[in-house]
């Protein structure tokens, strides 16, 4: 796999203010990279860098082996770019914006046409191509926003927050496209919505207050969560006393949470201590009682356990404590 | 040259898809219509030439210039589209001149567009067209200083009310540079030298020049390099200013 992006020390200061504290990372080619962090974590800032729109205070940018200083006509041809909110000219017609785009970009007749027609229908826009950008709806912005970002078929692929406003439809069909295009190019894509990280990224990493705090693959990540192998029990009321009371007295289950009831039936999660696999004590134990169960099933872990505890105490929050490794800097 | 000329036009045909452009060029051409049949009385001096006309060009470009260069780039950074720009392959300095020219180009179609005032001058009588050129040449000169002034201003702010009012002003100081109120001010507290480099700044002392037939190639090189310095430091506070 060949290195596409390549950040060392990055460092972006305004004024009193460290947006980007020494950030370094790499992404390969055939890599979707989620980027996550709290609203002002660096996130967008490190984007906006990367594609050469602001310099860096330290620290280097490679794109396709070009540095983002010296270079910056070679980096902004391999990079295609969503800016957050999709900020696009309002007055020109999606057709009109993605031809200025190709002549800017210097894409010949045949590579224009192709890459309009590619982008066109990956993003299904062609029935809006020739209305004013806004008169369009927030979905339909974001998918021509997209469309641009595409249209020259670019190595690396930068996208803020690309489906934010988007309706679950269109959420799953973004994800398919980037997962489609993943295979060729080096994809980041920033995000708040961690479903969307376990869906199409391949690597996630996590910045709070401008500091990488985590750089793994979402699996990794998802057994850095307290409820990592908490194993959940779907099973009627009745069940449910008799049920607790054999979990807590297991060596190896911490607590038991309850959820709330619905149709008559209730969900335990048994939560393993340090992570560790219960499924089978739990099962045996659960048998030996003839306890009857509708439904069970290993939890591998919430992102979002991950997110918070990973983000809390950089953040200066109130801190809980992570269950698993350690938190480390890549 | 490329890409301005790229820039240049998708800014040319913003201008024309918003109601500013027409709206502009009605009251461009019954101001500088209205004021020379009713100010200048140009009927009634009985000599065929464009003079009058062209004296209050300066005039209306005051506040109707400052009207075109205040979205330049104003608008651009509220929208954020400036980010979407900027990290295309292009140049903030030919992005900067893209603008700018098509600006220009709209003002000159705006001014081309008073061919009825030379038509009825040569129905009238027979005017020296040599002078009608270069004053037509002047008045745009003129109005390709101010636009560089606004679209300079306008790069500060995101706001375009304020590009606009503040624009007016600095194309206010520029203009009556030569003029006793802004001389004053200035001899009181600088050397002469200073008041008369102020003076030589001028754009009205400049224009005038122009205006009387006398294309003088410093009057020329005056107002471009009032555009290159304007664009120049334009360049450079969109630069700064990317990051706010």
């Amino acid at each position: 796999m060949t290195k596409l992006l390549d950040i060392k020390g990055l460092t972006k200061r305004f004024g009193p203010i460290t947006a980007v504290d020494d950030v370094s990372f790499s992404v390969d080619r055939g890599e979707v990279l989620g980027f996550l962090g709290p609203n002002g974590a660096g996130k967008s800032t490190t984007m906006k860098i990367v594609t050469g729109f602001l310099s860096p205070s330290e620290g280097a940018v490679e794109v396709c082996g070009h540095d983002v200083a010296r270079e910056p006509m070679a980096i902004k041809r391999r990079i295609g770019y969503l800016p957050e909110g999709a900020p696009l000219y309002g007055d020109m017609t999606p057709m009109a914006l993605l031809q200025f785009v190709c002549k800017l970009r210097q894409l010949s007749t045949e590579d224009t046409s192709r890459g309009i027609d590619y982008a066109v229908e990956k993003l299904h826009i062609s029935n809006v191509l020739y209305q004013p950008i806004e008169t369009l709806s927030k979905g339909y912005k974001r998918r021509v926003g997209l469309a641009q970002a595409i249209v020259h078929d670019p190595e690396v692929l930068i996208l803020d927050e690309p489906t934010d406003g988007l309706d679950p439809n269109q959420k799953h069909e973004v994800r398919e496209l980037l997962t489609e295009m993943a295979g060729k190019k080096a994809v980041i894509i920033s995000t708040h919505i961690l479903e969307e990280v376990e869906a199409v990224c391949s690597r996630a990493i996590i910045i709070a207050k401008g500091k990488l705090v985590a750089d793994q693959d979402p699996l990794t990540l998802q057994s850095r969560s307290r409820l990592h192998n908490a194993i959940g029990i779907r099973l009627p009321v009745s069940q449910v006393e008799a049920c607790t009371a054999v979990l807590n007295g297991l060596e190896k289950v911490t607590a038991v949470q309850t959820s709330a009831q619905v149709r008559d039936t209730v969900e335990l999660l048994a939560v393993s201590a340090n992570g560790l696999e219960i499924l089978d004590p739990v099962r045996t134990a659960i048998d030996a009682k003839g306890i009857h169960v509708n439904e069970i099933f290993v939890e591998r872990g919430r992102l979002e356990d991950v997110f918070r505890d990973l983000t809390f105490e950089v953040e200066g929050l109130k801190a809980r404590p992570v269950i698993g490794s350690e938190v480390e800097n890549a | 040259m490329h890409s301005i000329w790229i820039v240049s036009r998708r800014e040319l045909s913003a201008y024309f898809t918003s109601p500013l452009a027409y709206i502009f060029i009605v009251i461009f051409l019954a101001l500088a219509g209205g004021l020379t049949f009713f100010f200048g009385a140009w009927l009634d001096r009985g000599q065929a030439d464009l003079q009058v006309f062209f004296i209050y060009h300066p005039y209306l470009y005051l506040f109707l210039i400052p009207a075109v260069g205040m979205r330049l780039w104003a608008e651009e950074r509220k929208s954020g589209t400036i980010e979407f720009l900027l990290t295309l392959p292009v140049t903030t300095g030919q992005i900067v001149l893209g603008k700018f020219l098509a600006a220009w180009v709209f003002a000159g179609i705006a001014l081309a567009l008073t061919f009825p005032m030379w038509l009825t001058v040569n129905y009238l009588g027979a005017p020296d067209n040599g002078i009608i050129l270069a004053a037509y040449i002047g008045s745009w000169l003129v109005a390709g200083g101010f636009l560089a002034l606004s679209s300079c201003v306008s790069a500060l702010t995101k706001n375009q009310v304020v590009a606009f009012v503040l624009a007016s002003a600095v194309c206010f100081v520029f203009m009556m540079s030569g003029v006793e109120i802004i001389q004053s001010f200035f001899r009181a507290w600088t050397p002469q030298v200073f008041v008369e480099s102020v003076a030589e700044l001028s754009f009205l002392t400049n224009f005038t020049e122009i205006a009387r037939g006398v294309i003088d190639i410093r009057d020329i090189v005056f107002f471009l390099s009032v555009i290159g310095v304007a664009l120049f430091v334009n360049t450079a506070i969109v630069e700064a200013k990317k990051g706010v």
